[in-house]
């Protein structure tokens, strides 16, 4: 790991424990924004760092939070998004189960400088021993004085709440969560109203994701101008990189935004297994927009230049895929995803991953006309841009990307009438 | 005479319930929760417990079955007192998934979505359990993932599991 990571302990330890967290300066951040700073002193302060949101989107979170109303209206809720289910994505999980105090701390600044009564991390039902972590640290912050009433003396009451969810991936998306939170199916809202004016409960609310909140400490421990010199311009700081597929050593890489994906893959991740060449990479989750091996090999991992070359960033989930894999059997299986979480309420979702799936497996089988490859390109066209949520604006990124960039492989499904990779590809 | 909300409930999971209460300004964000609490004991929610867990939580009972129903989680159905549940997503499939899925079908003798004759063991397919570092992956009921698993060691997991014995039905 590079040493500029500063989100994870080094390999092989754990700062679980508030004693660990603190003796590695935990907690003295917090300290000096409560104590010596304005609330506004601290939007601005993460406002100037340049941190984008880390859950996808990559939304400024200074400026998300200058969208909390001053309208005097309580409680305020912070929602923190640990539901972590974008396929390839596994780093939000890292924090928790290895440094949760920095994400505790990161709640506690937001806190004070968005007057928030209290924060209700949504962790995903399957996440066991991440949710024991958290809760053992929540239990250590509030024994400290972190959290509860009067917190650091400041008069302040804070609380901290963990919230199981049940397995649902549409949770991850910021009003399906709030939705799950208040006890109901996680079907999206629709927008505006926005959360920070209707939120949870209908109070103003702020829905930031775990890793984006775990900057934010050391945003103010040194300096908006320090964080700007770590990753690029647009994109400032590092992220966890998730690495999985075809690669020697898959994990969780802490690196600034910026770094090229061929080093993630070749240096980092220890590269291909022996013999194989680079096929496709999928670099932020299965959402985003599959990359050919030529592309993959020229961008880096920043939000510009990934949009640049057709892809976003999203989650920084990196899927490696070498020459042994049928691109097909990787778009169906993508397929079959966003199928099952489609919550059903927009027909063009609804309808239209049902749909995706089932051409896709008729392509990869053998039995799809070549008139089935215009349609697929054609529904995913009518899911894009015109839905209560952004599911179905992935499920037509992820099929019709795979299509459009690997059209020769789709066609010799058709003409072959089977996958001319059966019985080397991976099995789906 | 009306009965207490939730009266159906033992006792102490109708307590543990209502210890939830003051988190949150309605008793309806509970519900999820509740759910857990109510599957940790049997490993699935049997019908009856619908109108008591709606009654407790002053919500209609179709409110507490849609739920049931949105959320992979929850079982309206029996499952084995080891569920085993298998992720087949890309980065697992890519790592041998399906291989891993065939050899659990092949030392238990059922499909993924079926139940073992003695109620002991199912298996099904999830989706992306968050551990792509390490695939594949699975986990069996709710406990930390069994990571980096090779298919050729899904009969030694299941012989695992059965020396930690338990009944069926129960999961405790």
């Amino acid at each position: 790991m590079g040493s500029v990571g500063y989100l994870l302990p080094p390999s092989g330890e754990n700062w679980s424990k508030l004693a660990t967290y603190k003796q590695h300066g935990g907690y003295a951040a917090a300290e000096r924004a409560i104590r010596q700073m304005k609330p506004d002193d601290i939007i601005n302060e993460v406002k100037n760092s340049g941190l984008r949101g880390r859950g996808g989107a990559g939304f400024a979170t200074g400026v998300k939070w200058t969208f909390m109303p001053k309208d005097g209206r309580r409680p305020r809720y912070i929602a923190c998004n640990a539901d972590e289910s974008e396929p390839g994505t596994f780093k939000d999980r890292q924090i928790l189960e290895r440094n949760p105090h920095l994400l505790i701390e990161g709640l506690l600044i937001a806190s004070f400088a968005n007057t928030i009564d209290a924060a209700y991390i949504f962790i995903r039902g399957e996440y066991r021993t991440a949710y024991e972590n958290l809760v053992a640290s929540i239990a250590e912050a509030y024994a400290a004085g972190y959290l509860g009433t009067n917190v650091l003396g400041s008069g302040n009451r804070f609380d901290i709440y963990v919230h199981r969810g049940a397995g649902a991936y549409i949770c991850g998306e910021e009003t399906g969560l709030m939705e799950s939170l208040e006890g109901k199916k996680a079907q999206p809202r629709k927008r505006p109203p926005f959360p920070a004016v209707s939120g949870l409960w209908r109070q103003p609310t702020t829905v930031n994701n775990v890793e984006t909140m775990a900057h934010v400490p050391h945003i103010i421990a040194r300096g908006a101008d320090w964080f700007k010199t770590v990753g690029t311009e647009k994109s400032t700081g590092t992220t966890i990189f998730g690495v999985s597929g075809h690669v020697v050593r898959p994990g969780a890489y802490e690196l600034p935004l910026g770094t090229p994906l061929r080093d993630i893959i070749f240096e980092h991740a220890g590269g291909l297994r022996p013999g194989r060449t680079l096929k496709a990479v999928i670099p932020g989750g299965a959402s985003m927009p599959v990359l050919t091996a030529e592309t993959a090999m020229q961008v880096t991992m920043d939000h510009d230049n990934l949009q640049k070359n057709g892809t976003l960033l999203g989650t920084g989930a990196i899927m490696v895929m070498d020459d042994t894999t049928c691109v097909v059997r990787a778009a169906q299986v993508i397929a079959k995803f966003f199928r099952h979480e489609s919550c059903g309420q927009c027909t063009q979702c609804r309808e239209g991953t049902g749909w995706l799936h089932k051409l896709l497996v008729s392509v990869e089988r053998g039995t799809a006309a070549k008139s089935d490859l215009d349609t697929i390109d054609e529904v995913t066209k009518y899911m894009e841009g015109q839905t209560i949520c952004a599911l179905s604006d992935a499920a037509a990124w992820a099929a019709g990307n795979f299509l459009r960039r690997f059209r020769p492989e789709f066609e010799a499904h058709v003409e072959q009438k089977k996958c001319p990779l059966d019985g080397i590809s991976f099995e789906a | 005479m009306t009965a207490e909300p939730g009266a159906a409930l033992p006792a102490e999971l109708r307590a543990r319930i209502a210890a939830e209460f003051p988190k949150y300004p309605e008793k309806r964000a509970v519900l999820l929760t509740a759910l857990h609490f109510v599957q940790a004991e049997r490993g699935w929610i049997a019908p009856e417990m619908i109108v008591p867990i709606a009654d407790l939580l002053e919500i209609e009972p179709i409110e507490v079955q849609e739920v049931i129903s949105f959320y992979s989680m929850f079982h309206a159905d029996p499952v084995g007192r080891w569920h085993v549940q298998v992720c087949t997503n890309l980065p697992c499939c890519l790592r041998g998934a399906r291989q891993l899925m065939r050899g659990l079908e092949q030392t238990l003798g059922i499909r993924a979505g079926e139940v073992t004759e003695d109620e002991m063991f199912s298996l099904a397919e999830v989706e992306c359990l968050g551990s792509c570092g390490t695939a594949p992956v699975l986990q069996v009921n709710t406990e930390p993932f069994v990571e980096g698993i090779a298919p050729e060691n899904a009969s030694a997991l299941v012989a695992e599991l059965r020396t930690r014995g338990g009944a069926a039905g129960r999961r405790s």
